[in-house]
Formats: C-alpha cells, structure tokens, sequence
C-alpha cells in the first residue's frame, strides 16, 4: 500500500502500524479466552505495579517532610483532588478513590505503552470503551440517586427560550449519549494515533538500509524520519499525560453535571 | 531484517487488532480485574495514608504557628512585666533617694537647731558676764566717782557726807 | 479499484486532521490572547482550556478513526 506509493517493491519499504496492537497468548500459541494470560494482561499488570510503587511503597515512609518518592504520591494525590474538588465540587469527594483509579491506570497505561516494543492497553477501544462506559453508567446512576427525575432537567435547557427547547432537549440527549463514545475514542485514538504514527517513521527509517532504494535517497530519509521520531516521541510523553488527565477532568465535568444537573 | 515476519504476520492478521471482537472479552475482563485491583490498594491503603499524612503535616504546621503564636505571647508578657519592674525599681530608687534626703534633711535640721540652741544660750550667757561686767564698770566708777568727789570736796574745803556725794553722783551720771 | 477508492477516501478523512488542529489551535490562541489580557485569571481557567482543547482535538481523531478504518478494516 504504502509502500507502493513510495515507488518500492514489495521487498522495500513494509509499513505494519498496526502489528504493534496485537494481542498475543503469553503461554502457548492457544486462541485468546477470556481469561488467557496475554500481553495485555501483563502490561496492565505492570502498571498495577507501577502505581502501587509509587503511590503505596512511595507513602510508605509517612513522613512529616516528605522525601522524593513520597513528594511525587503527594503531588498526585494533590493534583487529582483539587481537579476533583474544583470541577466537580466539594461534595464530589467522595469519588476521588474513583476518579484517581482511572487517572492512575491510564497514566501509568500511557506511560508504559511508550517504552519501545511495548503494548499499549489504553490503545484499544476495549479497554478505554469499558472505561468510558463505567463513568457513564455511574455517572447516570449517581444523577438519578442524587436529584431522582430532577436529573432531566439536565437535558431541558431552562435558560432558553420556551420555543426553542424541545429542539435543544433533542441535542443535548444526543450529546448526553455521545459522550462516552467521543471520551473513549478520544483516549484510545490519540494514543493509537501516536503510535502508529511513530510506527510509520520507523519504518521509513529504514530506508537507507532497503535495497530497492537508492543510497542518497535513503541518506536523507533515514535522519530525517529518525528526527521526526525523536519529536513525535517528545509530543505522545506529552499526550499520554495529557489524555490521562483530559480523561479525569471530563469524568469530573460529567459528575459535576450528575450532582448539579442545574444549568 | 524482521521483513520476513512482518510480512508473514500480516497475512494472517486483521487490519485493526483493535477491531477484532474475538479478543475483547479478554481485555475487558483483566481491565476490571486491573480496575478492581488498583481501586482498593488505592483506597485500601495509599490514599487514606498519604491523607492522614497530609493532614498531620496540616496539624503539625498549625500547632507550629499556635506554638510560636504563644511564645510571641509570652515574649509580650515577660517583656511587660520586665518594664513593669523596670519603673517599680525606679520609683523605689526615687523614694529610697527621697527618704534618705528627708533623713538627712531632718538630721541636718535637729543638729542645726542644737547648734542654734546652743549659740543661743552660749550668747546669753556671754552676754550676762558681759552685763555683769558692766555693772561692775558702773559701780566700781560710782565708787571711784565718789570717792573722787569726796576728795575734791574736801580739797575745797567744804564737808561732804558720803551720803549726799553719792546721792549727787548719781544723779549727774543718770543725766 | 474498491481498495484503493477506500485509500482515496481515507486520505480525504485524514484532512479532518489537519482542520482539528486549527480548532486546537483556535482554543489555545485565545485562551493566551485572554490570559495575556487578565493574568490573574489564567491559572483558573487552564482546566477549561483542556477540556476546549479535548473537545476539539476529539473531532480530529474521529476523522483520524475513519482513515484508519478505511485503510484497515474495509
């Protein structure tokens, strides 16, 4: 495909972005069960391992004065609660464990999808679609526990004009459904996007390497597409933060919303 | 190079791993599991600690303040209480200093007063001797006088009584 | 000829892309212009920048999705 466009055989140039999101059996070559050991279950593994090192064996100390590991726990915990109070208000609190699980688990799931030759759990719609749909489903359950049909109100825009709100119930229905399609796919596509972005570079920067390709041409792409690399690779640290935290703030608007369905 | 593989993988594999439905059960089901996991070690354990932490840091900084808000208090107080006896001892000074003053003023005036008592009578008595010594000047010249008279009297021949020359010398030195 | 219509296609979708990010764009330059404006208010509001910027940069990976399900999974 690609590769053609680039005027190589099929020896040349072999573009697989995708190869990188297969699931695999760890043990064996057996079809993926339900509960196979493969590597995503390793990966998400380890970052139940990273958390607990950082939030459980980081707080270990209890100190007074903080040492390093136990000033990064502190800063997270701080981060995630004055989002949690902040967006979602005061009495949202109680959501914080939530909230921050999700925030920890996608951190850490971003994180350690960019080490080379890794696997990316939050890069499926599998992962990030049950993600999405828990926040929703608790979201909608905490809404109509909290405020009982009051909770429509959300959709029934007060403010506007009387003519003009059946139309704007309609919209924001529709938005109200949309949303944990737009936040899954949020997630999942810019780390996949990412990725498999990288994944093209990479192969291009094997250009000087192919046969079928000239040397000079090869000499010029090969740095270059190494480069584009290095900075895409700067921007996904970026965006794997980023997303991990788009990712809790709009859980947190979506709560806010739930609590205070007012507009 | 791995071209071989990758090209022998791709055969086999569907276009979007993502989009194969087979293995989502899988990845739904270690996600919970993971979910589950993190959630109660997270609020099991390193959130209730790390918040316990925070809040002791929280109350050990306003017990801080509150102590050093006390010493400042303190400070205040021994400071004022150090001026109080600051002008305590001044005015002790002063009427220590007044009293000895009086004392010494009182004494000065008792000595004073004897030493005027005693001029006084030392006066009286000089002036009774000298008195005394006048009136013994005025007799001894009432004697020498009449004495002196009799004779010149009697010089001239006349005869003089003692008692009239007395009398008549009397009444000359009286005039 | 049905394949590489879906490659045409996907490129046209990969477009959606490119516009995405001049929303991004859009949001960050006037959350700097009002920043720049009222400072004291800018750390309040970065919360709400990235939840524009989540907003509009979703859009681009939609449009992304779809060059990648045209490329792959048709």
């Amino acid at each position: 495909m690609a590769s053609e466009a680039h005027g190589a055989d099929e020896g040349g140039l072999v573009f697989h972005p995708m190869d990188q999101f297969e699931l695999k059996s760890v043990f064996g070559d057996g079809p993926i069960g339900m509960f196979t050991i493969s590597n995503a279950t390793i990966w998400m593994a380890l970052a139940i391992i990273c958390v607990v090192i950082m939030m459980v064996l980081g707080s270990s100390r209890r100190a007074i004065v903080p040492g390093r590991a136990q000033s990064i726990a502190e800063l997270a915990y701080g981060f995630i609660y004055k989002m949690v109070e902040d967006v979602a208000g005061k009495d949202a609190v109680k959501f914080f464990p939530y909230i921050m699980t999700l925030f920890m688990f996608i951190v850490f799931a971003n994180f350690l999808g960019l080490i080379p030759m890794a696997f990316t759990t939050t890069a499926h719609f599998a992962v990030t679609v049950v993600l999405a749909l828990l926040v929703f489903l608790t979201v909608t359950a905490v809404g109509f526990i909290k405020n009982g049909t009051k909770f429509l109100a959300l959709f029934w825009v007060s403010s506007a004009p009387l003519a003009l709100r059946p139309v704007l119930a309609v919209i924001e229905i529709i938005s109200y459904f949309v949303r944990p399609v737009s936040h899954s796919i949020r997630l999942a596509g810019n780390v996949m996007a990412g990725h498999a972005v990288i994944k093209v570079f990479a192969a291009f920067a094997a250009a000087l390497v192919v046969k079928e390709i000239p040397t000079a041409v090869g000499a010029i792409v090969t740095p270059l597409s190494i480069l584009g690399i290095t900075a895409l690779y700067a921007l996904e640290v970026l965006v794997a933060f980023i997303q991990a935290y788009v990712f809790a703030i709009l859980t947190c608007v979506y709560l806010r919303d739930a609590l205070h369905p007012s507009h | 190079m791995a071209t071989d593989t990758h090209a022998a993988e791709a055969v086999s594999a569907p276009g979007m791993p993502q989009l194969d439905f087979t293995n989502w059960g899988n990845q739904i089901f270690w996600l919970l599991v993971t979910l589950v996991v993190i959630y109660f070690v997270l609020s099991r354990i390193a959130l209730p600690r790390i918040a316990a932490v925070l809040a002791e840091r929280q109350g050990t900084i306003t017990n801080d303040i509150a102590a050093a808000e006390e010493l400042k208090a303190k400070a205040v107080e021994a400071e004022e209480a150090y001026n109080k006896a600051l002008t305590d001892a001044r005015a002790e000074a002063q009427r220590i200093v007044a009293e000895t003053k009086a004392e010494i003023q009182a004494d000065l005036d008792a000595a004073t007063a004897k030493a005027d008592a005693e001029i006084s009578a030392k006066a009286a008595e000089s002036q009774k001797v000298i008195s005394d010594i006048r009136a013994g000047a005025v007799d001894s010249i009432k004697e020498v006088a009449a004495d002196t008279a009799k004779d010149i009297v009697a010089a001239l021949g006349g005869k003089a009584d003692a008692k009239s020359v007395k009398a008549a010398v009397e009444a000359r030195m009286k005039g | 000829m049905e394949g590489q219509l879906a490659h045409i296609g996907a490129g046209l979708a990969g477009l959606g892309t490119g516009l995405a990010a001049l929303g991004v764009g859009n949001v960050a330059a006037n959350y700097l212009s009002g920043a720049l404006r009222n400072p004291s208010a800018a750390a309040s509001q970065t919360a709400t920048l990235f939840i524009g910027i989540a907003f509009a940069e979703a859009l681009g990976i939609f449009s992304f999705l779809v060059a990648l399900l045209l490329m792959f999974a048709v």
